[in-house]
């Protein structure tokens, strides 16, 4: 379980992120959604040690990650697996070292040990046989699915992933989305999505924290979320026509 | 001021990442293999080019300004092995390795920040400062001196050939030339300067690179950065060294 607990941050005087607490539960795909530039990505950067809050802690199975010495850091990092936005795929690497590295930084595994997990994430993904492309000859979903592999190898406790389906046409963003599900079930990870796609939140989404203007606005199952009065998360959810019909099916 | 004070904190900050918690030795050996090849072995065909060329105009100008019947022709010889093994071969070369391996530091590690490969390492704990810097630090301290003894040889060997070849200087002078009054400290000062090139033309460009950001504009303006900044420093730590090596 990760608790996020009165975090704040500030970039010189602008305050993006103001006492935020929200809790996110294991076996679950805990989302967080919003607007774009609200603080959705700040919040997570923060969570997993890459910018510094100016207040508050983040509780990862009850201890202060932002006060853990270096030992404990490097522990909580092998049971931490991130999808970034962009893959970050490692560009001098083939598809198989990729998937690989984790597993060649952690463990005493012998090649052909780390190669038989490799090729076991990979089937998982999809992507049998392509263990010696390199990222540029990737498709974009290819470049996900690449990168979901590499962060279940070390089989996460907690799964982070940064806007899992942009850039992607719907039918992969589906293969991705029910990936991420499947693997935090399977494995009764925490899991703690980042995006603005709704049709992903409707999917997958379990726990759903919305942030508007650096705040958490709301936070409810998919099935509250539709129902909610709260305007600004009815702007956001329901801002495409779309949308807005099916909200009207729901009243009738 | 506050500008440049900030970014030598900064640099020296990383430079203390980079050689805190290093990984383990088994994953430094291919990284180091592979930049040695990177940063040493193909670099030697534009630094024997140069050398080449560099040891030829050396005696031929040499050998042209020399008028006065008073000054012996072995003077030619002399005066190319002391520039090729005193000046061109560690810093001439130095600066045309800032040119190539300076901004291909700087892309190539800029590249990854902004395609958040840096914060892949270091969400899977690697101490990605270490990771990437170190195996360049030590592949260039490692590989520079080769290719300094490397220059001083083509380009003396360049300047025989051409001087003899255009009958500026005979090849028995230009070889008592170069053995006239031969101090092997001349060899090693070039070396220590090269250890300390070394190290300012991998960590400046690589510190530019690593705090890159945005766009690839930036990358573009990082590695310009890590030349330039790496060519002064080259010629700053050039005048430092020779003030405490030679006198």
């Amino acid at each position: 379980m990760i608790q996020v607990q009165n975090i704040s941050k500030a970039f010189k005087d602008v305050q993006v992120l103001t006492d935020i607490n929200i809790d996110f539960f294991p076996g679950k795909v805990n989302f967080i959604i919003g607007r774009s530039g609200q603080g959705k990505s700040v919040l997570l950067k923060c969570m997993v040690g890459l910018l510094e809050p100016n207040a508050g802690s983040v509780l990862y199975d009850g201890v202060d990650f932002l006060n853990m010495n270096e030992d404990q850091h490097k522990a909580i990092r092998q049971e931490v697996g991130m999808l970034f936005q962009g893959a970050a795929l490692f560009d001098s690497m083939t598809l198989e070292e990729n998937v690989m590295f984790p597993l060649t930084m952690y463990s005493n595994l012998s090649f052909e040990e780390k190669l038989v997990r490799v090729n076991e994430c990979l089937e998982r993904v999809n992507l049998v046989g392509k263990n010696k492309l390199y990222p540029a000859e990737l498709s974009g979903g290819m470049k996900k699915r690449t990168g979901i592999a590499r962060a279940i190898i070390m089989n996460p406790k907690f799964l982070f992933v940064d806007e899992p389906n942009s850039g992607l046409d719907p039918e992969t963003s589906i293969v991705i989305d029910n990936l991420i599900r499947s693997i935090t079930y399977d494995l009764g990870s925490t899991t703690i999505v980042v995006s603005h796609d709704m049709n992903s939140v409707m999917e997958i989404g379990d726990n759903i924290n919305f942030i508007s203007g650096g705040k958490l606005e709301w936070k409810g199952d998919k099935h509250e979320l539709l129902k909610s009065n709260n305007t600004a998360l009815n702007n956001f959810v329901f801002a495409s026509e779309f949308m807005q019909e099916i909200k009207e099916n729901l009243k009738r | 001021m506050t500008g440049i004070l900030g970014n030598f904190g900064r640099y020296f900050l990383l430079m203390r990442r980079v050689f805190s918690r290093a990984e383990k030795k088994k994953i430094y050996r291919p990284l180091i293999t592979d930049e040695m090849i990177k940063i040493g072995v193909q670099s030697v065909g534009i630094v024997a080019l140069l050398s080449f060329f560099m040891g030829a105009v050396v005696t031929l100008q040499t050998a042209a300004n020399i008028e006065s019947g008073w000054i012996p022709k072995w003077t030619v010889g002399y005066t190319t092995r002391q520039t090729m093994i005193y000046e061109f071969s560690s810093t001439i070369v130095a600066l045309v390795l800032a040119g190539k391996v300076g901004s291909n530091i700087a892309s190539e590690i800029g590249t990854m920040r902004i395609s958040e490969q840096i914060d892949a390492l270091d969400i899977m704990g690697v101490n990605s400062a270490s990771y990437l810097i170190l195996p360049k630090l030590i592949a260039s301290t490692v590989m520079f001196p080769f290719l300094v003894l490397m220059a001083m040889s083509v380009g003396i060997c360049s300047g025989a050939l051409v001087g003899t070849m255009t009958k500026a200087v005979s090849l028995n002078d230009f070889i008592y030339g170069i053995q006239y009054d031969f101090d092997s400290y001349g060899i090693i000062y070039s070396l220590i300067k090269t250890i300390f090139f070394a190290f300012i033309l991998s960590t400046i460009p690589a510190y530019h690179g690593y705090y890159a950001s945005g766009g690839a504009l930036e990358v573009g303006k990082s590695s310009t950065k890590g030349v330039v900044y790496s060519m002064v420093a080259v010629m700053v730590a050039n005048y430092l060294l020779t003030q405490i090596l030679l006198l």
